[in-house]
């Protein structure tokens, strides 16, 4: 074994392989910093390129790719809070706020070092776990699947803010959005009320984008100032560095989980970042404030996922399964190479397996340091005035949005769930809830119902269960016992929230809760349409979901002032009062009016318009300005759209006359 | 400097295919040119999947043999169960020849269940090349078996089956065991083919079945491990339509042998009319290249003719086994009766297929 591990790494650390590492590298840090693609894009730019490579030097280049994804993602979700790509979600929580601090610089370079850390660490843990993996993923059945759903879904108790009774009205709408389209044991299609949009789901990238990127943007743009509030871009990437160092249990911790959870097939990469989330609130002891900029807020989530690119490697390797989507693509390549996944992978092609896991932990290190470079030069965007900046990110934003099914309900969807997500940030609706259950609807539904056919209720004596079922008490123990709130305090027992003394002022709030109790009642009669083993799970949680609400609302209606489920940001928000603070919509009408325009003359050329528009009528910039920022972007968008051949969502007027790409 | 060599290599290897196909061409294709043109290959699929990884292994081939050398790009259009893409596809492609389409079973399945999501009809396209593909089903040697003769000592034991969905591929599986007579609980909400193989592994399945490529890789060790038995292959199609045994598993009886062994007669019940059409659909025609509604006879034959060429080229040759597994890709009359057998069925087979797939496992269709 040590002999084939020598030999793996002296092939890789050649000239050539190197070269093509980069190359993977280079392109896999593009893609990552361009919210809403991913490895799957990367990898398809790559592929045609793998025709007549030698072996090792294409998966060096395959493996670079997939390898900086978590790494260069970071950059939106910590200076834009867009979530980069599913592994960076929780990022935004903490990464986010330290950017509007004024910290970008330091908050980057501590989320590198962590990436750079996690990787090369889960490249050690799979080195020797390699050898024993194949027994270990085949212990890990249906029954332990569903329990690991609900070990995810315990963080649900970490992050459900002041009022538990909101937190977990969140989290099960979460689990109903998360269950539409076809259900898992009959093929049944619910609440798709006619739309053949419904029918795969809410796709996850639109579910991210429309809670956490819509809203920002909305309360930025209303701000008219730059992201960042002070002049200063901190102290930069020593401090990151100090951060991290100081934490680095805290970063081996995530990394471990990473890895572990990604080499499980099943559960998916896009919960890991959360879990290293809610893991650290859980154990952090000193001066914690999450949710308001804690470091450890990055260092954790940022530790795990790129561990977890390197544990999902072990599926895809050993049993051709794919531990996630791009492991997807990287099996296509594989395939495209004459390279067959299988158990051979840890008997005669061993050689391959270690070169695989240390290109992986190379590329990281490349990845981590060519980021480190960039991050000062590009935290500098976090002062450039806000209104100069929104109309890149609105485009951004549903560039990254289209590339979920590419056809314009992606954009209408996204506009949707961002009124949600706005209205969610404004009343204190932990947003951070709804995803976890959002992501765990689907797992937590498959593998129960699995569980159950295969083994009966029985399932719950199996060793593996007990143990994850354990875990999930002590987390959830831990959980509430560390909750914390908006303003990143553990909760306190008292009510003392800021609060306005007058029920007419609460109004707002209540409406919105009794909103989301119709929500719940649709999905509670769309549930009773469809059989049992279809609507048994909706059902259930529309259900717990609607209790919630009902403990809630009196609460909203008759709580004294200062109770805790109180709570309106247009109330009591720092910005209430300030001069030059604009509509609460304003941002939001500016997206809708470029998704209605797509829907017009489709989204190149709306886009074409749009930019124009805003920069002259909402940023006051001169001619010579306006014209240079949109053939800027043209140009970008386009070359970008045909080096992935694609096509971009298209209005009446392309029904109507047929017109040359990219117009069409 | 290698990277130089490689380029060099592969200019002059193209030159001399290149040089190959023009004198072998002559003047039939003459008039039909795709010089400087951009050909969209939509393929109904995300990036990364079966039909995708098949598509962008034939794309460089296909622009190497079509005449004029056009650009051929694959574009993913996937959602809908693949519905999407296709629907789009029969709304927007052009008789020209530069909008082709990719099918797969997933395709064919709910066009032939009669879905709603679907607004394209198979009868107005024209085929340009069919890509089948194979199967073999096996059990665990727990159950008492030894090798495919055994087959009889399934009929009374209690199966368990790792299934995708009763409208996924795995509809072939489900209606084949039924004709078998054989008690096989179905567990749905499976992500692969390869997530069942985990499932047989971790025993929590005892029967399941594997395209061929992945049972040689994967499930073979086991059988050599003495871990699985093979017990038949759905079988291949010849050119009079009759079910023929597998080539890459000559030792191994068809569906249909199988079938005579169980039962000492061969089959011919209108269940079996149900399961051929979904077979047909879901093997010997699962993937297929089409081109829209008039096309003309010189686009479609300058189709064929490039993917027969393309045949001979070093870089099929070189990865055609791992990609497409053993079976080649067929143009021509083959591939006309794949196609027809594949996107054909009678309205009462429908029919019954929808009413046991609603009584027996709740599966509405949507209709």
């Amino acid at each position: 074994m040590i002999d084939t591990l020598l030999s793996a790494l002296g092939t890789l650390l050649s000239f050539q392989h190197l070269f093509y590492m980069l190359i993977g590298v280079s392109v896999g840090l593009l893609v990552g910093v361009i919210p809403g693609l991913g490895g799957i894009a990367g990898l398809s730019l790559l592929i045609p390129f793998l025709y007549g490579m030698n072996e090792i030097s294409a998966l060096a280049m395959l493996i670079g790719l997939v390898a900086v994804i978590p790494t260069s993602d970071t950059f939106a979700s910590v200076l834009m809070g867009i979530p980069g790509s599913s592994a960076s979600q929780a990022t935004v929580l903490d990464g986010f706020p330290l950017a509007r601090k004024g910290q970008a610089a330091r908050a980057l370079s501590a989320a590198f070092i962590s990436s750079m850390a996690g990787g090369i660490f889960g490249a050690i843990i799979l080195t020797g776990f390699v050898v024993i993996a194949r027994p270990l993923i085949l212990s890990f059945g249906s029954a332990e699947l569903f329990m690991l759903a609900l070990f995810g879904l315990s963080m649900v108790a970490v992050l459900a803010g002041r009022s538990l009774a909101k937190g977990l009205a969140a989290c099960c709408i979460g689990l109903v959005i998360g269950s539409i389209g076809g259900a898992p044991a009959t093929g049944e299609f619910r609440m798709i009320f006619g739309f053949d949009y419904l029918y795969d789901g809410i796709p996850l990238v639109i579910v991210g984008l429309g809670f956490f990127a819509v809203p920002e943007i909305a309360d930025l743009l209303r701000r008219n100032s730059a992201i960042a509030s002070g002049n200063a871009l901190g102290s930069g990437w020593f401090q990151g560095l100090r951060d991290w160092w100081a934490n680095v249990w805290l970063s081996m911790r995530c990394s471990g989980f990473g890895c572990i959870i990604g080499s499980i097939p099943g559960l998916g990469g896009s919960v890991v970042d959360w879990i290293a989330y809610g893991h650290a609130v859980q154990t952090v002891k000193k001066d914690p404030h999450f949710g308001q900029g804690d470091i450890r807020g990055v260092i954790a989530p940022e530790s795990s996922n790129n561990a977890m690119q390197g544990g999902a490697l072990l599926p895809t390797m050993l049993f051709g399964i794919p531990g996630s989507g791009s492991m997807a693509v990287f099996l296509g390549g594989m395939v495209l190479l004459g390279i067959q996944p299988g158990p051979s992978m840890v008997g005669a092609d061993l050689d391959i397996t270690y070169s695989v896991i240390w290109s992986l932990a190379l590329a990281n290190v490349m990845g981590a340091g060519i980021c480190l470079a960039l991050a000062i030069p590009i935290s500098k965007l976090t002062q450039v005035p806000f209104q100069r900046l929104a109309p890149f990110m609105i485009v951004l934003i549903c560039f990254a949005a289209f590339q979920a099914t590419r056809s314009l309900a992606d954009l209408v969807a996204l506009l949707a769930l961002g009124v949600l997500g706005v209205l969610m940030k404004r009343f204190g609706w932990p947003r951070p809830a709804l995803l976890i259950g959002y992501v765990l609807a689907p797992q937590a539904e498959t593998y129960l119902y699995q569980a159950l056919q295969f083994y009966g209720w029985d399932f719950v004596f199996r060793p593996g269960v007990i143990v994850i079922a354990l875990m999930t008490l002590a987390s959830i123990w831990f959980g509430l016992r560390n909750r914390v709130d908006e303003h990143g305090h553990v909760v306190p027992n008292a009510d003392d929230a800021p609060d306005v003394p007058s029920f007419k002022a609460h109004l707002p709030q209540i409406g919105f809760a009794a909103a989301m109790a119709v929500l719940l009642v649709v999905a509670l009669t769309d549930a009773l349409k469809h059989g049992f083993l279809a609507q048994v799970f909706p059902l259930s949680v529309s259900l717990v979901g609607l209790t919630m609400l009902v403990i809630l609302i009196p609460q909203l209606a008759r709580g004294k002032t200062g109770h805790h489920s109180h709570f309106d940001a247009e109330l009591t928000g720092e910005h209430v009062g300030q001069e030059g603070v604009g509509n609460l919509w304003g941002g939001l009408v500016w997206i809708a009016g470029l998704v209605a325009l797509t829907a017009l003359i489709g989204f190149y050329a709306a886009m074409l318009v749009f930019f124009p528009i805003f920069l002259t009528v909402r940023a006051k910039a001169g001619p010579v300005m306006t014209g240079l920022m949109t053939a800027g972007v043209a140009g970008a968008i386009l070359l970008l759209a045909w080096a992935l051949a694609l096509n971009f969502p298209s209005g009446v007027l392309q029904d109507a006359v047929d017109l040359p790409w990219p117009f069409r | 400097m290698t990277m130089k060599l490689t380029i060099t290599r592969r200019v002059a290897l193209g030159l001399a295919a290149g040089a190959m196909t023009f004198a072998l061409a002559g003047p039939a294709t003459a008039e039909v040119s795709f010089a400087g043109k951009t050909i969209e290959w939509i393929i109904p699929f995300s990036a990364g999947g079966g039909s995708d990884t098949w598509a962008r292994f034939n794309a460089p081939l296909l622009s190497k043999y079509l005449p004029g050398n056009p650009t051929v790009v694959v574009v993913n259009e996937s959602g809908g169960g693949s519905t999407k893409g296709t629907n789009l596809f029969a709304a927007r492609a052009k008789p020209d020849g530069l909008m082709i389409l990719g099918t797969s079973g997933s395709t064919q399945f709910p066009y032939l269940l009669g879905d709603p999501r679907v607004r394209y009809e198979y009868k107005d396209w024209r085929i340009a090349m069919a890509g089948p593909t194979g199967g073999v089903v096996y059990t665990t040697p727990k159950l008492g078996l030894k090798g495919p003769e055994d087959i009889a000592m399934l009929k009374d034991k209690e199966l368990v089956y790792a299934s995708q969905g009763a409208t996924s591929l795995d509809l072939v599986p489900l209606l084949g065991f039924r004709l078998m007579d054989f008690k096989v609980q179905h567990v749905f909400g499976f992500k692969g083919r390869g997530d069942g193989r985990l499932a047989f592994e971790r025993g929590e399945v005892n029967i399941d079945y594997q395209t061929s490529s992945a049972y040689l890789k994967n499930v073979q060790p086991l059988v050599d491990a003495g871990e699985a038995v093979p017990l038949f292959s759905w079988g291949v199609l010849d050119e009079a339509g009759n079910v023929v045994r597998d080539p890459t598993f000559p030792d191994l009886p068809s569906f249909v042998e199988a079938y005579e062994m169980l039962t000492g007669v061969a089959p011919s019940s209108p269940e079996y009319a149900a399961y051929f059409a979904f077979f047909t659909a879901g093997f010997p025609a699962q993937k297929m290249v089409f081109l829209p509604k008039g096309t003309s006879d010189e686009i479609v034959a300058a189709y064929q003719k490039a993917f027969e060429d393309m045949k001979a080229d070093p870089d099929y040759q070189a990865n055609a086994e791992a990609v497409l597994g053993t079976y080649g890709q067929v143009t021509g009359a083959l591939a006309q009766a794949l196609f027809e057998k594949g996107t054909t069925i009678a309205p009462e087979v429908r029919a019954q297929v929808a009413d046991m797939l609603s009584s027996e496992y709740g599966v509405k269709l949507g209709e």
